[in-house]
């Protein structure tokens, strides 16, 4: 089983004191940098745009495509930006990096930089991490005094500085616009395009954009070469990824394998569900992709697979749900996340969001009727695809998709007058409150889809 | 005579046929320009698309959501996949828009967002100073369902507490606001004034300011215009009327000379508010917080409503009959040897036409001046030679110039107008370089991304003569007219226009002043721009009066004649619009009109010159007559009566009863019958009046002799202790803080932590607030009406030196 796993990134995880200087090179660590500095900096965009390398951040645009968009006739700087507002519920794979391996991600974004000429490059920290904040701050200065930044890198004639930025806690700065106008001292609020980033994005000058692990995943390319990389995964999804476990599996954790693995495989990996419980749903990509249920198990977790499924493979965060979790409960959650970080800008997402938790929390206390719920379906078709940004879309995936698959159990709460599960028993200390199904509830678990 | 509006195919710009995008709107083809974007080529078709964040004006924002529409082809053969919103889409060639009219996705699109838009509104409408003229009720009538799904189930609505004051003047209802942001755009984009800025997030965003800083911009009344909603009110129209009620009748600003159309609603005889009016060439879609809110001066108790006589027997002023006025005033006139004419600013150009003639025909002489300020005999050479008849330079022309060169004009207070468009010109692609020949860097110049020559009160013309800017035919000068207090400064400033054939135009700061040029308010100029010492001028304007002869004797300037008055070589005086403390010497000036034998004042209220006139005659508000402004551009701005009030008589009325009591009849009583006359005698076409002839420039070598002290550099603010600006409390609570900038040396020359400084003049002595500025050593400025009586009363003589010490006397 542990042959289905493909450890770059997170190889050197468990190394002592893996986050220093010392352990990231001991393991090797810069020698792609070194390699890199001395290839032209188009072979090193050439090398990623071969290996195929697709944005890790959810979008799944070809990373080496994105690079090739900067005008290198623009004469104002160039910038590299790294998104590290890592804010997604469910989602669980940069933080861990930066805090496991913060070099691993240095020494992406100074070969990344040195391929777009750009010589200043910005991290951009969700600000909530102080501690993961400190690991970056800390790399970022060993890193100079290695002299893997700074001036003249390594006698190559190539200046970098590297800026870790953190952010002040919004959802909203994880798209890439409004994570420009927080950088720059704004309110973080999505920008009209175009002009695109690559044209006009910080500071109005050519700006690539790019996912922590996407950057994360440069030094690899550069050290083991495209067709290494090509190697893995699926036609059109090449590589590994980070596939982030959660919920009520036995071991959650981070998986890095190829793409293309099925979610049984990482059930399994993860050590299967939790004792007792199957399977209810699952988010391929967060919250803001499309539920999945059992059905969906074998479905290769690539980008197209899951597209044709009809959700997205987004940021491959892996919320497991057992038959124990209340559909119109977890939605909820879900919903009011939104409208809490709705940034306001546009009317479909700010007002959609408000209503949507009203509606969604009458129907969870029973209170409503059925045609509440072609209400909820038709407020979620006044949202998508008329909102701002992606934000809003987001936001109806969970209760769209809940309602296709789930519809029964929404109706089943009108019927009931409430919700006829017991949240205690979807909770992880819910072992320890007894054996006894239904204990700490009078409403007992009837077990409507199990 | 006065100046024609001049249509020429600059102003139409004809658009090249390559430059047009041809697409099909609701299966309607139509071709617009390059880069109009889709919701107003829906326009040209006849589509209104609803719409809330879009405004013509403000950059593209695409926030609301509102205009979604669909579009089945791009232009490049490709569906959109989701509704597009139509404020941000440029249009494309071959591009298909199906808007609601035509796509059920699109209506679809547009109600649901209505729907959103609504949920958290308040349904307020009966009290909401917008009901009937709201945007929001109007569209989601058009565009939205009748019923509301969100109170069906129960939903539960955001509410703010009501309302809070953003400014004295300016208050935000935040549960009405849609979150459009025209207003932030707008004070962010239009006017460089960001107070305002949208905080916090989702649902709870909300229009916000820092409690510290007040919305402390000239320009907020505008965002109370362009807000969709009921969000922002006024406090001078809240709850006051409904739109319904009002009656909106098209009006001209009285407050400066840009001319800015503006709609003036009024309910039963009575002006409720101003808003304003829309005129692309000129003000496009703004004005000034005077202009929309300063119209409670012609309803003040002191409001003069009936003649006043002065009783011979007692002395005191005593009501007449119109009749006995005439005839009194027309005696008084005849009785005081020689009479003298002074006008002020608020002249329309056919009162400015009637006080000309009645000088020159009645009173038989060319003793009239419109420049109730300081002036100066190198001036009017200037306006008779380079000013009168001539249109150099249009708001376009601003926009499009490489370089603007200020002298002697600080365009925020002094013609915001001409302020808004040049800081757009400075804002846009090719952008216009605002130079200013100023004391310091203002806000008003930062904010037009200027640069500043500094120039000492005074120096102004050694300052041109040695300028470093490029200028070039595509350049324009704009002089203010507070250059007659410096010296040879008109003079150099024609130099450098016909040295570099740049555009120079003149910008008085009243709203009659380039009528009363146009029309011979001057000591050496006829009406039409006739010189007075040119034999066949005169022959010329006397022919057409119908009159054998005119005076031919040079007249004298308003300083002179009050001089005259005060030593008794001029015994009569008629006198309109003038405010004393805006001439070189208030006090003398009073003196001399109580010393002179004859005052006949027409005036709208009662002031110190009224109380010392012998015949006092009511006269009419720009609200209550027609009449003409003649911008600083040079443009014709008529306009007609808004309230009709039979015993309101324009200026003109009640000149020519006076004059035809004295036996010279004008030959018109009503404002067409001046026009049409003031067309009829036409535009002087003989030699011009040239520098070297009529009055000439003066060259004075250098500026005000140093006594050691601080020169004084002094402008008035655009809100200050102005007459016609009194009766709005809220819009003086938002004037700017009366301050003396001194510079960063003579500050710490003052001894640590000034916060006041008491400045000393040869007319009295003031304390006030001192800030730094970026001005000479040896000049401080204060705001020339915004303390007592002003400074020409109570500081400084024009162009004195005062002396600077710390905090109060």
């Amino acid at each position: 089983m542990t042959d289905t796993l493909t450890p770059v990134l997170t190889k050197n995880w468990d190394a002592d004191r893996a986050w220093t200087l010392a352990s990231y090179e001991q393991g090797g660590g810069y020698g792609a940098l070194k390699k890199a500095l001395k290839m032209a900096q188009d072979d090193v965009v050439t090398a990623v745009k071969d290996s195929g390398l697709r944005g890790r951040g959810g979008a799944g645009f070809p990373t080496g495509m994105k690079w090739g968009f900067i005008p290198q006739d623009n004469p104002n700087p160039k910038y590299l930006v790294v998104n590290a507002d890592e804010s997604e519920p469910g989602t669980c794979k940069d933080i861990p990096l930066m805090m496991a391996s913060p070099h691993t991600l240095v020494e992406g974004v100074i070969i990344s930089s040195y391929a777009i000429r750009a010589n200043t490059a910005f991290i951009y920290v969700r600000g909530e991490v102080l501690h993961v904040i400190r690991r970056l701050q800390a790399a970022v200065e060993e890193a100079y005094k290695a002299g893997h930044l700074g001036k003249n890198i390594h006698g190559s004639g190539y200046d970098l500085d590297l800026i870790v930025h953190a952010g002040a806690g919004a959802y909203i700065c994880g798209e890439e616009t409004a994570l420009l106008d927080s950088l720059e001292g704004r309110r973080g609020q999505p920008r009209l395009r175009p002009p695109f980033p690559a044209v006009a994005g910080l500071y109005a000058s050519p700006t690539v954009i790019n996912n922590v692990e996407s950057i994360a995943s440069v030094p690899s390319i550069i050290e083991h070469g495209a067709d290494w990389f090509a190697s893995m995964g699926t036609e059109k999804s090449k590589g590994y990824v980070i596939y982030s476990l959660s919920g009520h599996v036995k071991t959650p954790g981070q998986f890095e394998a190829p793409l293309g693995i099925t979610l049984r495989e990482l059930i399994d990996l993860g050590g299967g569900m939790r004792e007792g419980h199957e399977l209810k749903f699952w988010t391929p990509g967060g919250s803001s992709t499309p539920i999945l249920t059992a059905e969906h198990l074998d479905i290769p977790l690539d980008y197209e697979a899951v597209g044709a499924a009809g959700s997205m493979l987004g940021t491959r965060a892996l919320q497991i749900f057992d038959e124990t979790t209340c559909v119109v409960r977890a939605v909820l959650r879900w919903t009011e996340f939104y409208k809490h970080e709705s940034c306001g800008k546009c009317t479909p997402c700010r007002e959609g969001t408000w209503w949507l938790v009203q509606t969604l929390n009458a129907l969870e206390h029973g209170q409503g009727q059925e045609s509440d719920l072609d209400l909820l379906l038709d407020q979620c078709e006044n949202i998508l695809g008329r909102s701002f940004c992606a934000l809003g879309d987001g936001a109806t995936s969970p209760i769209t998709s809940s309602i296709e698959y789930f519809r029964d159990e929404y109706v089943a709460h009108l019927t009931h007058g409430g919700c006829p599960f017991d949240p205690a028993a979807s909770t992880l200390f819910a072992r320890t409150l007894g054996s006894t199904p239904g204990a700490g509830t009078d409403k007992g678990q009837v077990g409507v889809t199990a | 005579m006065t100046t024609a509006p001049e249509k020429t195919a600059s102003a139409e710009k004809a658009v090249e046929k390559s430059d047009l995008v041809t697409l099909t709107i609701d299966g309607v083809s139509v071709s617009v320009p390059k880069d109009t974007l889709v919701i107003r080529a829906a326009e040209q078709v006849g589509v209104q698309i609803p719409r809330f964040c879009d405004h013509p004006l403000l950059a593209p924002v695409g926030a609301c959501r509102q205009c979604l529409v669909d579009v089945p082809d791009a232009g490049n053969g490709r569906p959109m996949p989701k509704p597009q919103a139509s404020c941000t889409m440029p249009v494309a060639e071959g591009m298909v828009v199906n808007t609601q009219v035509t796509s059920p996705v699109a209506d679809k699109a547009q109600q649901g967002v209505m729907e959103f838009l609504l949920i958290n509104h308040p349904l307020d409408c009966p009290v909401c100073d917008k009901g009937g003229e709201c945007p929001l009720q109007n569209q989601a009538m058009s565009n939205g369902r009748g019923d509301s799904r969100f109170a069906a189930s129960g939903g539960v609505k955001r509410t703010f507490p009501k309302p809070i004051h953003l400014s004295a003047q300016v208050l935000l209802d935040r549960e009405r606001c849609v979150l459009c942001a025209r207003c932030t755009r707008f004070s962010e984009q239009i006017a460089g004034d960001p107070f305002i800025a949208l905080a916090d997030r989702g649902a709870l965003q909300q229009v916000a300011i820092y409690e510290k800083e007040a919305f402390e911009s000239y320009f907020s009344g505008n965002t109370i215009q362009i807000c969709p909603v009921g969000a922002l009110t006024s406090a001078e129209y809240r709850f006051r009327s409904r739109p319904f009620d009002l009656v909106s009748s098209p009006a001209i600003a009285e407050h400066d000379a840009c001319g800015a159309a503006i709609r003036v609603d009024h309910r039963r005889g009575k002006v409720m508010r101003r808003l304003a009016g829309n005129d692309p060439e000129v003000n496009e879609e703004w004005i000034t917080d005077k202009d929309r809110f300063a119209f409670q001066y012609a309803k003040q108790a002191d409001r003069l409503t009936y003649p006043l006589v002065r009783d011979e027997e007692t002395g005191e002023q005593r009501p007449a009959s119109w009749p006995e006025a005439f005839a009194v005033a027309a005696r008084g006139l005849r009785f005081a040897g020689s009479s003298a004419v002074l006008t002020g600013g608020r002249l329309t150009a056919e009162d400015a036409y009637a006080y000309s003639k009645f000088a020159r025909v009645a009173l038989e002489t060319n003793d009239i001046d419109f420049r109730a300020r300081p002036h100066s005999a190198e001036e009017a050479g200037f306006l008779a030679s380079e000013v009168v008849l001539k249109q150099p330079a249009t708001y376009a022309d601003l926009e499009a110039a490489s370089t603007v060169l200020l002298v002697g004009l600080e365009p925020e207070d002094e013609a915001g107008t001409i302020f808004l468009r040049l800081r757009k010109a400075s804002r846009q692609k090719s952008a216009t370089q605002v130079v200013s020949l100023a004391p310091y860097t203002s806000w008003g110049l930062a904010k037009m991304n200027g640069r500043l020559i500094q120039t000492a009160p005074g120096d102004e013309a050694a300052a041109l003569r040695k300028l470093d800017v490029a200028l070039d035919s595509n350049s324009v000068i704009l002089v203010g007219e507070r250059l007659a207090t410096s010296p040879g400064a008109f003079a150099a400033a024609t130099e450098v226009a016909k040295a570099t054939g740049a555009k120079l135009a003149w910008v008085p700061r009243r709203a009659g002043d380039r009528g009363a040029v146009e029309t011979g308010c001057l000591p050496n100029l006829l009406p039409g721009g006739r010189p007075v010492d040119d034999a066949a001028a005169r022959v010329d304007a006397a022919t057409a009066w119908g009159v054998s002869h005119l005076p031919s004797r040079p007249g004298r300037d308003g300083d002179a004649i009050i001089a005259a008055l005060a030593s008794g070589e001029v015994g009569g005086l008629v006198v309109a619009g003038i405010d004393l403390r805006d001439l070189s010497d208030p006090h003398g000036a009073l003196e001399a009109l109580q010393a002179a034998d004859f005052v006949v004042a027409l005036e709208q209220r009662e002031t110190d010159v009224t109380r010392a006139a012998n015949v006092v005659f009511p006269v009419a508000p720009v609200t209550d007559k027609a009449g003409m402004f003649v911008n600083w551009e040079g443009r014709p701005r008529t306009f007609d009566a808004v309230l009709a009030n039979p015993a309101s008589l324009p200026d003109l009325r009640i000149l020519s009863g006076i004059a035809e009591e004295l036996g010279h009849p004008l030959g018109f009583r009503t404002v067409a019958e001046a026009r049409a006359q003031m067309e009829e005698i036409g535009p002087w076409d003989g030699d011009r009046s040239t520098p070297a002839e009529g009055l000439g420039f003066e060259t004075v070598a250098s500026a005000t002799s140093s006594t050691g002290g601080f020169k004084l550099a002094t402008w008035k603010q655009l809100l200050d202790n102005g007459r016609m600006q009194e009766g709005d409390d809220n819009l003086r609570a938002t004037a700017r803080r009366t301050v003396a900038r001194v510079s960063a040396a003579t500050y710490d020359g003052l001894g640590a932590g000034a916060h006041e400084v008491t400045l000393t003049g040869d007319r009295g002595s003031v304390t006030l607030p001192v800030e730094v500025a970026d001005l000479p050593d040896d000049v401080v400025w204060v705001p020339q009406n915004s303390f007592g009586h002003g400074v020409h009363a109570d500081l400084s003589s024009p162009g004195g030196t005062v002396s600077v010490a710390k905090g109060a006397e």
